[in-house]
C-alpha cells in the first residue's frame, strides 16, 4: 500500500491489454468506475421512472427532482431553445456526480481526478457549442468577440482578449473540475497519512480535519459537478442567444 | 478561502511526496499518458451509451410521469371543487327543503287548529240553540199552566163551595151564582195569591 498521496490517482489495467491498431484501449480502474458511475445512473433513473404514482416513492421522487434541478437550471441560464440540448447537461450534469461521489468511497478511483478526462468532456463542449453557434448564427456568430459598447480605440485589444477567453474556456472548464478534485483527495490522503505517522497520541488533530474534510469534499463533488454543468449552459447560451 | 487550501494542500502535497516519498516515482499520474487512449476509449463509450440510454428512454418516460401526474393532479383538484360545489347546492336544497317542511307543518297544525275552534264553536251555538229552545218550551208551559191555574182554582173552588154549602144548607145552589160570587173574591184576592 502507498503512502505517497498521488498513487491514489494511478491508473492500471485490469485483465488482459487490448490493442486497437496502435492504440491502447485496455480496461483500467478508470474504465471500471465510468462503467460503474453509468451503470448507477442508468438504474437508479430506470427504477425512478418505471412506475409513475401518484405519492412517488423514494428513488421516483430521486429521480423527478434531478430532472427538475437540471430542467430548472437550464431554462434559467439558457433560456428555452436550450430544450434539445437538457439530455446531453443532464448526462453531463449526472455522469460528474456520480464520478465525483464514487471517488468519496475510500480505496475507490475518482474519473474525474484525470486531466484527459475533463478535457474530453470539456473539449466536447467546447467544439459543440461552437459548432451549434455557427449553424445558428453563421458568421455573425464572430459578433460574440466584439462587444458593443466598446470605444473603437480599445476595439482590437478587446477582441483579442475575448479570443483568447473564448479558446481558453475548454482549459479552464477542465482544470476546474479535474484540479478541484485531485486537490481535495491528495488533502484528504496527506491528513490520513498524517493520523498514522502521528499515532495515538498526535493522530486525533489530523483524524477530526479528515472527517471534516470529508463533508466538505462531498458538498464540492456536488458543486463542481453543478459548476461544470451550469458553465455548460452558459457557453451553451451564449451560442443559442447572441447577446453581445 | 476554500481555493486557497485548495493550493496550499497541492504545493504541500508537492513538497510531501519530495520530502518524504523521494525513492518512490513521483509527480501526477494524470499527465502520464500511457492510458489517455484507453480513458478516452472507455469515456466516450460510457457516456454515449448513458446519454444514449437517457435521452431516447428515461429522460422522456420522466418527463412524461411529471406531466400526467400535474395534468391528473389538476384534474383531481378540478373534481374536488366541483363536488364541492355540488355538495353546497345540495345542502341549500335540503335546508330550503327543511325550512319548507317545517311551514307546511306549521301551517297544517294551525288549520287544524283552526277547524278544532270552529268545530267546537258550531256544536256550541247547536247546543246553545237547543237550551235556548228547551228554555223557551219550558217556559211557554209554565205560562200556560200558569194562565190555566186560576181557572181550575176557580172551578175547584166552586165546585168545593157548592159541594160544602149543599151539605150545611141541604140544598142545591145554582153554580152560575156561586161561580160569579168565586169570579169576584178571586179577582180581588187574585194578587195576593200569585204575586203578580
Amino acid at each position: 500500500m502507498a503512502a505517497n498521496p498521488m498513487s491514489q490517482f494511478d491508473v492500471y489495467r485490469i485483465g488482459p491489454e487490448i490493442k486497437v491498431g496502435a492504440f491502447d484501449i485496455s480496461f483500467t480502474n478508470a474504465s471500471l468506475f465510468m462503467i460503474l458511475s453509468t451503470l448507477s445512473v442508468l438504474i437508479i433513473f430506470n427504477i425512478g421512472s418505471k412506475k409513475n404514482s401518484i405519492l412517488p416513492n423514494k428513488i421516483q421522487l430521486l429521480a423527478e427532482l434531478s430532472y427538475t434541478f437540471v430542467s430548472k437550471m437550464i431554462s434559467d441560464t439558457a433560456g428555452s431553445k436550450a430544450k434539445p440540448y437538457f439530455a446531453f447537461i443532464f448526462s453531463l450534469f449526472m455522469f460528474v456526480l456520480f464520478c465525483n461521489m464514487f471517488g468519496m468511497i475510500p480505496y475507490t478511483f475518482t474519473v474525474t481526478s484525470h486531466i484527459i478526462v475533463t478535457f474530453m468532456l470539456a473539449a466536447f463542449i467546447f467544439i459543440g457549442v461552437t459548432v451549434i453557434g455557427f449553424i445558428k448564427h453563421g458568421f455573425g456568430y464572430l459578433k460574440l468577440f466584439v462587444p458593443s459598447g466598446v470605444p473603437a480605440v480599445l476595439l482590437p485589444l478587446i477582441v483579442v482578449i475575448e479570443i483568447i477567453s473564448y479558446l481558453s474556456r475548454p482549459i479552464s472548464l477542465s482544470v476546474r473540475l479535474f484540479a478541484n478534485m485531485m486537490a481535495g483527495h491528495t488533502m484528504m490522503k496527506v491528513f490520513g497519512g498524517f493520523v498514522i505517522s502521528l499515532g495515538i497520541v498526535g493522530g486525533w488533530l489530523p483524524l477530526s480535519f479528515s472527517v471534516a474534510l470529508t463533508g466538505l469534499e462531498i458538498l464540492v463533488a456536488f458543486l463542481q459537478a453543478y459548476v461544470f454543468a451550469i458553465l455548460t449552459c452558459i457557453y451553451l447560451n451564449d451560442a443559442l442567444n447572441l447577446h453581445h | 478561502m476554500v481555493k486557497k487550501i485548495y493550493f496550499q494542500s497541492i504545493f504541500f502535497s508537492f513538497f510531501f511526496i519530495k520530502e518524504a516519498f523521494a525513492a518512490e516515482s513521483g509527480g501526477m499520474p494524470q499527465l502520464n499518458p500511457e492510458f489517455w487512449i484507453s480513458q478516452i476509449f472507455w469515456l466516450s463509450l460510457t457516456f454515449g451509451i448513458m446519454y444514449l440510454v437517457l435521452s431516447r428512454l428515461i429522460l422522456p418516460k420522466i418527463s412524461n410521469n411529471l406531466e400526467t401526474r400535474k395534468s391528473q393532479i389538476l384534474e383531481n383538484i378540478e373534481a374536488a371543487e366541483k363536488q364541492r360545489e355540488d355538495s353546497d347546492a345540495k345542502l341549500k336544497e335540503y335546508d330550503e327543503i327543511l325550512s319548507k317542511s317545517k311551514l307546511e307543518a306549521n301551517s297544517i297544525f294551525n288549520q287544524a287548529r283552526e277547524k278544532a275552534i270552529k268545530d267546537i264553536g258550531a256544536k256550541r251555538e247547536i247546543l246553545d240553540n237547543q237550551i235556548d229552545n228547551e228554555i223557551a218550551e219550558a217556559e211557554k208551559e209554565i205560562d200556560i199552566l200558569r194562565k190555566n191555574a186560576p181557572d181550575k182554582i176557580n172551578k175547584i173552588a166552586i165546585e168545593t163551595s157548592s159541594e160544602l154549602l149543599q151539605k150545611l144548607i141541604g140544598a142545591e145552589v145554582n153554580n152560575s151564582s156561586i161561580s160569579a160570587i168565586v169570579d169576584d173574591l178571586s179577582k180581588r184576592n187574585g194578587d195576593k195569591y200569585y204575586g203578580n
